[in-house]
């Protein structure tokens, strides 16, 4: 026999009950934002960026590989968050961004490398990483404030993997435009500036997480 | 019948149910819901033995599936989706179980009372009083009126409900989110007092 209380409970949960809709799959809901911000910037680089010159700068391999992984972080990262947020969703989606991620690190490591660790030319430009790192800072608020509006639909059980995925897809997006900006090759300074930047959004997020988990 | 069909039976009158209850159907959200309680009931026993705070965790996974009932996909199977939240909420109450035995001490000399009158002084509650009212202040004004009905004034759900004009669903969830609140303030408090 239920428990008085266990009871009430769920004749006051049915009482007045109200449809739902229930969420479209988590891949459909990630595509859709993903096609919404895609076209938001890529107006925004048609409008803005030089495609010409990052098109010539790109012909390299390891240039449009590090590219490829730094986009592809930021989408298998928005997808996963999507999976995440939902209960009977594979926790492993969590993983599923590390190895763009580790492709993405190795490919621009490789470029500091050839640089001689920032060394030599094109330099470190620390006026110019700090531009980088403001630039990553400012198109992923946004980018984050838009996806988080999103995921919270879900109301995520556990917040903060979902807050960890999304903040890391959405720092990989804005690292990604500023590849079309960013006409030299990354150095030593560099890198450390895109990762901190990375770092410092995923860290906000992170402590932000509960902001998936409220109603309201 | 053979154990797998009566499962297979089972998973389909479940999500047949949850179907309905997703449209609005408030008779069979009900069947529903009293048919999970026992499953859910022996999911929550693997994580907590107590059965009064299972029943606790059980309630607790009730709220959690009325929350999230749009968050089940109707070309999924339901029990997984069940069993996830109700493994959730089974390691969220074990976990904050942990923290709190790890900052209390349980002794049961400070709850005896004595014969001698002036012995049972009113200092403890008044101090308890005035560590509460910083928290409760902090609370949001719809949690905080409704666990001040419920827990403090001693109101009925139903009484509550009429007095603050919202539904007795609506109430219970403020009742339930104040508390978890004031405990993660309290909680937060010991931290930061170390």
């Amino acid at each position: 026999m239920e428990q008085p209380s266990t009871e009430q409970l769920i004749a006051s949960l049915s009482r007045g009950l109200a449809p739902v809709r229930p969420l479209r799959p988590p891949a459909r809901r990630a595509l859709l934002w993903l096609g919404a911000v895609a076209v938001l910037l890529g107006i925004a680089l048609l409008r803005f960026a030089d495609l010409a010159a990052w098109a010539a700068h790109h012909a390299q391999w390891r240039m449009a590989i590090e590219a490829a992984a730094t986009l592809l972080t930021g989408v298998t990262a928005v997808v996963a968050a999507f999976h995440l947020s939902l209960p009977d969703r594979s926790s492993l989606w969590r993983y599923a961004p590390l190895p763009p991620l580790a492709l993405w690190i190795a490919t621009s490591g490789l470029g500091c490398l050839q640089y001689g660790l920032g060394l030599g030319p094109p330099g470190d430009r620390m006026g110019d990483s700090m531009h980088c790192f403001g630039f990553i800072i400012g198109v992923s608020v946004p980018l984050a404030v838009l996806l988080f509006a999103v995921l919270r639909r879900a109301r995520p059980l556990d917040p903060l993997p979902v807050a960890l995925t999304g903040a890391l897809g959405v720092a990989a997006l804005a690292a990604f435009v500023l590849q079309f900006f960013h006409r030299f090759d990354v150095t030593a300074i560099d890198l450390v500036t895109h990762l901190a930047a990375v770092l410092c959004v995923v860290a906000v997020a992170g402590a932000s997480r509960r902001i998936l988990a409220t109603d309201r | 019948m053979a154990p797998e069909s009566q499962l297979q039976q089972q998973e389909m009158s479940w999500a047949l149910l949850m179907r309905a209850a997703q449209g609005g159907d408030a008779r069979r959200y009900d069947e529903l819901l009293r048919s999970i309680t026992p499953f859910v009931r022996n999911l929550v026993r693997r994580y907590c033995r107590d059965p009064h705070l299972a029943e606790d965790v059980v309630q607790d996974v009730l709220l959690t599936v009325h929350r999230v009932r749009h968050t089940w996909d109707p070309q999924r199977p339901f029990s997984p989706w069940l069993a996830s939240i109700a493994a959730r909420r089974g390691i969220d109450r074990i976990r904050r179980a942990t923290r709190i035995s790890r900052h209390e001490v349980s002794d049961e000399l400070a709850m005896e009372t004595f014969s001698v009158p002036a012995a049972n002084n009113e200092s403890g509650a008044l101090r308890a009083a005035e560590a509460i009212e910083p928290l409760l202040a902090a609370l949001p004004e719809r949690q905080r009126r409704a666990l001040e009905a419920v827990k403090l004034r001693g109101l009925s759900v139903a009484e509550a409900a009429r007095e603050s004009g919202q539904s007795e669903t609506a109430l219970k969830v403020s009742v339930h989110r104040a508390v978890k609140a004031l405990r993660r303030l309290v909680a937060d408090g010991k931290d930061g007092g170390e």
